[in-house]
């Protein structure tokens, strides 16, 4: 964990004035190096620009100003191989079966069928979902479909892995077990993992690095080591320094979450 | 059998039983309607005689290529016009306006143009059609999540690959809508062209027969028209309805 995996340079995003409305300046200068095989999270209040911050370092959108890289290289206008991203939101498709879904993940794979049919096998049984593999996402809880979504981005064997609030739809003890899956795909795939996520508590026990935004437009304004072994689990919770990181977090936050509810008031 | 395909069928049977009596009682003289039993007699004797197959051919050949073109041309353009806001927003007025406009008024300048063969009919059809399935399909598009827009994305996947493998296929049971409307948009083109100003066609011997009082043909191919068009809108029906169940929509 030393060279610099992703590097945000100056980076600023602003978004031009829709019809009747006004520019919007989102995010950023940010400044940020986030090293090779590291577990990094983002906090931030709500509008502060972290989906934005992910969007930009998977190539989505391009930066307004500064300069992104990953693996050294500058992130254009096409998405750099070697990403994947876990969104919040169901982003199975429903027509496909779990295979068929996990398959689509290797689309673009140069891959003899043999090998590309072993990956799909390892995914699915990495994610538990091996007795599910005909089943249609409809059939399938809704942490289930969050598995599906996951198992067909790891299939691609990604260098880095984006995952925006990816159990943000899910219920508390749900949120904590797949909290502890991820923490084994990390120690098993060794990507670096960026994670957006607006639960302190959930950034607390996954990360090793933790980066709190400001109020939109959103900058790093604290940065957070954790220090915690790289096998590590849930139960992670329940030592004093989770709580004291739980509190620098919220106490840095607070000011930037009022800030932005002020906002939200005077906009109403 | 489900509870509401026994009334379903319960229903037209019932229908079918009144217009029997109706018929046999003389409430509708034999001159006007003869009763549906005599018409089913007179459908099979039809189609056993085999001497209005090629008109029948030459109908059918017509509809599906109506409804290839409008299907086709239709899919192609709403997915084109879903990426060209501008261009979808200059058109819109057209499309909300489009069936208020009487296709069939256009026939006799499009026989100046193309002559008397099927190239008419054909056209017809295809205009009748082709404005539903482009509605429908950009229908569909709308409702495509942007999250599997961004997956594809991350796949790498360029707008081609993209319209081929997610949003098409997401908007699979608007798409069969469309083929449904496009099928009964065919078939009134290519028909009601026939039946107008042709020279062949099923359309051409119903109007003939009607003109000569000859109810044991016009009624048979009615019942015919009707046959198939509820067929291949089963079919259709059949395979929406499977489509929405593995969405968990139905």
């Amino acid at each position: 964990m030393t060279s610099a995996h992703v590097a945000l340079k100056s980076v600023s995003k602003r978004f031009p004035a829709s019809a009747g409305g006004q520019a919007v300046h989102a995010l950023g200068p940010i400044d940020l190096s986030i090293r090779e095989g590291e577990f990094f999270a983002v906090v931030g209040p709500s509008g502060c620009g972290k989906s934005t911050l992910l969007e930009l370092i998977a190539g989505l959108t391009p930066a307004s100003e500064g300069r992104i890289e990953f693996e050294g290289r500058a992130i254009g206008n096409e998405i750099p191989d070697g990403i994947g991203v876990v969104f919040q939101e169901d982003a199975s498709f429903p027509w496909l079966s779990v295979r068929e879904n996990v398959e689509f993940g290797l689309r673009k794979a140069a891959l003899a069928p043999d090998e590309k049919s072993r990956r799909v096998h390892d995914a699915i049984a990495m994610m538990g979902l091996g007795e599910f593999s005909r089943s249609y996402p409809v059939q399938l809880s809704g942490g289930m479909r969050q598995r599906v979504c996951i198992a067909r981005t790891l299939v691609a064997k990604p260098r880095l892995l984006l995952l925006d609030e990816p159990f943000g739809a899910l219920d508390q003890q749900t949120r904590l077990l797949m909290g502890d899956e991820v923490l084994r795909l990390w120690r098993e795939i060794g990507a670096t993992v960026f994670l957006i996520t607006h639960a302190l508590d959930e950034a607390a026990m996954l990360a090793d690095r933790i980066a709190v935004m400001s109020a939109r437009p959103g900058t790093v304004i604290d940065m957070v080591e954790t220090n915690w072994p790289r096998d590590r689990d849930s139960r992670i919770v329940e030592r004093e320094e989770f709580g004291a990181i739980t509190s620098r977090l919220w106490k840095t936050l607070r000011e930037e979450s009022m800030k932005t509810m002020g906002r939200m008031g005077a906009a109403a | 059998m489900r509870r509401v395909r026994i009334y379903q069928i319960s229903v037209i049977a019932g229908l079918v039983l009144l217009l029997e009596a109706l018929c046999l009682a003389g409430v509708i003289d034999k001159i006007t309607m003869p009763p549906p039993h005599r018409i089913a007699i007179d459908f099979v004797k039809l189609l056993l005689a085999g001497k209005l197959y090629r008109e029948i051919g030459k109908s059918l050949a017509n509809v599906l290529l109506a409804f290839a073109l409008a299907y086709s041309i239709g899919i192609v353009t709403g997915t084109v016009l879903h990426g060209y806001k501008t261009a979808r927003e200059t058109l819109d007025p057209l499309f909300a306006t489009y069936y208020a406009i009487p296709v069939f008024a256009f026939y006799p300048l499009f026989i100046v143009i193309f002559g008397l063969g099927d190239g008419p009919q054909v056209l017809i059809g295809f205009l009748l059609g082709v404005v539903a399935v482009i509605v429908t399909t950009l229908n569909g598009l709308d409702r495509v999540p942007g999250v599997l827009r961004k997956t594809a994305s991350i796949c790498r996947m360029g707008a081609f690959e993209t319209a081929m493998h997610v949003t098409l296929p997401f908007c699979a049971p608007y798409l069969l809508t469309a083929a449904k409307l496009a099928l009964a948009y065919a078939f009134i083109g290519v028909i009601g062209s026939e039946f107008i100003m042709a020279r062949s066609g099923m359309g051409y011997e119903i109007g003939y027969a009607y003109t000569n009082f000859d109810n044991a043909t016009m009624y048979p191919l009615i019942l015919l028209i009707l046959l198939l068009s509820i067929v291949m809108n089963g079919v259709l029906t059949h395979w929406e309805k499977v489509l929405l169940a593995r969405r968990g929509q139905r």
